[in-house]
């Protein structure tokens, strides 16, 4: 009897072991960052966060144009994508019929699976040529005036990244934001049928039963966003420039990791490069965090009541 | 009077179709690019391949023709290594979750397997290289295998965990009445009986890990040649296709396409395996 007893302590802290390690790995993985961008933390210090040069000739690295960049490719991912996720989770949860719900979920997963770098390439060979001679021309004949559509039509640019964002962010949040409104009890949508709102009406109401979980599904979009780095090194352009415009190149954080970190010559070069690294891995951790306690303590509040 | 309530009605019922369409519509926007992206990788990518493609190497720069049989090989190897590191921290991770997870260290972890798939594979690939290709003073696929690993872990241990949650209870109370310890219940009759499952998971694990590009850029940086020593730069799909794809030889482009065709057909049929194997059993304990 005395053996199994061991033999069952053995086992637990086994798996507790391998579940700590899991755990753990976040906080090795922060840390060992820390330790390599260490020289150009103490370097640049805050200033790294405001340069907007980064030349490595001269060893000198500001990480502002590609802070920048990612911020601004994210952010106009989400305002294309956020209302079409919300439009499928509305579809998915509320209009759709059982047999129809399935697959349409099962479709809009299948975007999720498909690689970045095969989302880079359909970028490269078809989304940038029809932006470059269909898109970009128009907008410019019709909006140039703006500064937001000001520019030569490249094709590559902040343009072309945030849409092929929108699509790869789509799938998470219109799952996450089904699953959110899907938690919503009956109740509420027999409450609102039952005094005679029509199907649009009772779904505004579960909308707003739904906001805090679907602003969390959207950060988790925006967290996916901002981390994305085949696709957008493939079509941003490449260039650490701060424009106002949509249509010029830019640069992104997780771009500019995946360009030059192979090539990186001086201890300072990868120090910096380690170190935007780090802002992104804060910045994703962040946004992570934030949102899934929201969807968890949101999800919760409706499976116990 | 009545006329006025009449015009609220229809009013009403008109902002309701409307609002319907613009859902079904967003449906239709969101599924599009699938569709185009695959039969667009279908159409471009299946006049490359032929069976040159799989067997043979790489040509040198500027001749047409010639495979990709170094990378199949290459990331073949690379997800050997990367099961390698990432499995049985994510199995046993997700027997404990399952078994003894329902505490608030059990809560934690799984706070933290969700937070740890939200973590850019290229930081990932960061780390990787400052634990292994710093010490080992060269790229390796070793480096790459460990970042892939690191990948796997939160879909891994996630499923692993959903699947033994599965297993009936009665199986492990018939069991523990025979007088089978726990650890051996869990080891003998639980996990086998789970091991479907499980291994599908560890599929979908595998499929997402093929995908990555990102952190394989500065590991296992890529070979034009054959090479299996994990000691040293290996040559990968995804990377092949990266190089391809910004080549500037028409070949070469076609032979991205290639590749992209392969992974997304792979990938697709571990997608489909894992929802047909997990039809009703897993939809069904989620809702």
């Amino acid at each position: 009897m005395k053996i199994s007893i061991t033999g069952d302590k053995v086992f637990k802290s086994t798996t507790i072991l391998f579940a700590f390690f899991v755990f753990a790995l976040v906080f090795l993985m922060a840390y060992e960052m820390v330790r390599g961008s260490e020289l150009s933390l103490k370097q640049f210090g805050w200033k790294f966060l405001t340069g907007t040069v980064w030349d490595p000739v001269a060893d000198e690295y500001g990480a502002l144009p590609f802070i920048f960049g990612t911020l601004a490719s994210s952010l106009l991912a989400l305002v294309i994508a956020l209302p079409l996720s919300i439009g499928v989770a509305v579809f998915l949860s509320e209009l759709a019929p059982r047999w129809l719900e399935r697959p349409v979920s099962f479709l809009v997963e299948l975007l999720a699976a498909i690689p970045s770098i095969v989302y880079g390439l359909w970028g490269i060979f078809v989304l940038v040529p029809w932006l470059r001679n269909t898109v970009e021309p128009d907008l410019i004949k019709s909006f140039g005036y703006l500064p937001l559509f000001k520019g030569v039509p490249y094709g590559f640019g902040m343009l072309a990244a945030g849409i092929i964002l929108a699509i790869m962010i789509l799938p998470i949040i219109s799952s996450i934001s089904r699953d959110v409104l899907q938690a919503i009890p009956k109740s509420q949508r027999e409450a609102a049928l039952a005094l005679g709102a029509t199907k649009w009406e009772t779904t505004k109401i579960v909308l707003g039963d739904g906001k805090s979980g679907l602003l969390g599904a959207t950060l988790l979009g925006l967290g996916r966003a901002v981390g994305e780095t085949m696709a957008v090194t493939m079509v941003i352009g490449n260039r650490s420039e701060i424009s106002a415009s949509l249509l010029d190149p830019g640069h992104s954080m997780a771009s500019v990791i995946a360009n030059e970190f192979a090539e990186a010559t001086t201890d300072m070069y990868t120090s910096s490069l380690i170190e935007i690294a780090l802002i992104l891995f804060a910045l994703t951790i962040i946004l992570n965090v934030i949102a899934r306690l929201i969807v968890w303590s949101m999800t919760k509040k409706f499976k116990t009541t | 009077m009545k006329n006025r309530d009449f015009k609220k009605h229809h009013w009403r019922k008109s902002i309701n179709t409307i609002m319907t369409s613009l859902s079904i519509l967003s449906v239709l926007i969101a599924v599009i690019p699938l569709f185009l992206i695959f039969f667009y990788t279908l159409a471009q990518g299946i006049s490359a391949l032929n069976i040159d493609f799989f067997l043979h190497m790489p040509k040198p720069v500027g001749e047409n023709g010639g495979g990709m049989a170094n990378a199949l090989m290459g990331t073949a190897i690379l997800i050997g290594l990367g099961c390698l590191f990432g499995l049985p921290i994510s199995i046993f991770a997700g027997i404990y979750l399952a078994e003894y997870g329902n505490n608030a260290f059990g809560q934690t972890v799984r706070f933290f397997t969700d937070v740890l798939s939200g973590i850019p594979s290229i930081v990932v690939g960061v780390v990787a290289y400052i634990l292994v290709v710093v010490p080992m003073k060269q790229f390796s696929a070793l480096a790459g295998g460990v970042a892939l690993g690191i990948l796997m872990i939160p879909t891994a241990t996630r499923t692993t965990e959903e699947m033994i949650k599965l297993v009936p209870h009665s199986y492990r109370e018939a069991a523990l009445a025979i007088g089978i310890p726990q650890w051996k219940a869990t080891l003998r009759i639980i996990l086998p009986t789970a091991l479907k499952g499980i291994t599908t998971g560890v599929l979908l694990a595998i499929a997402r890990a093929a995908g990555e590009t990102a952190p394989l850029l500065f590991t296992a940086l890529g070979n034009r040649f054959w090479s299996t020593d994990i000691g040293h730069p290996m040559a990968s799909l995804t990377v092949f296709i990266y190089d391809y794809a910004k080549a500037p030889f028409d070949d070469w482009n076609r032979q991205a396409w290639g590749a992209a065709f392969v992974l997304i057909v792979l990938i697709f049929i571990v997608n489909i395996t894992f929802r047909f194997v997990t039809r009703g059993r897993y939809g069904d304990h989620q809702n």
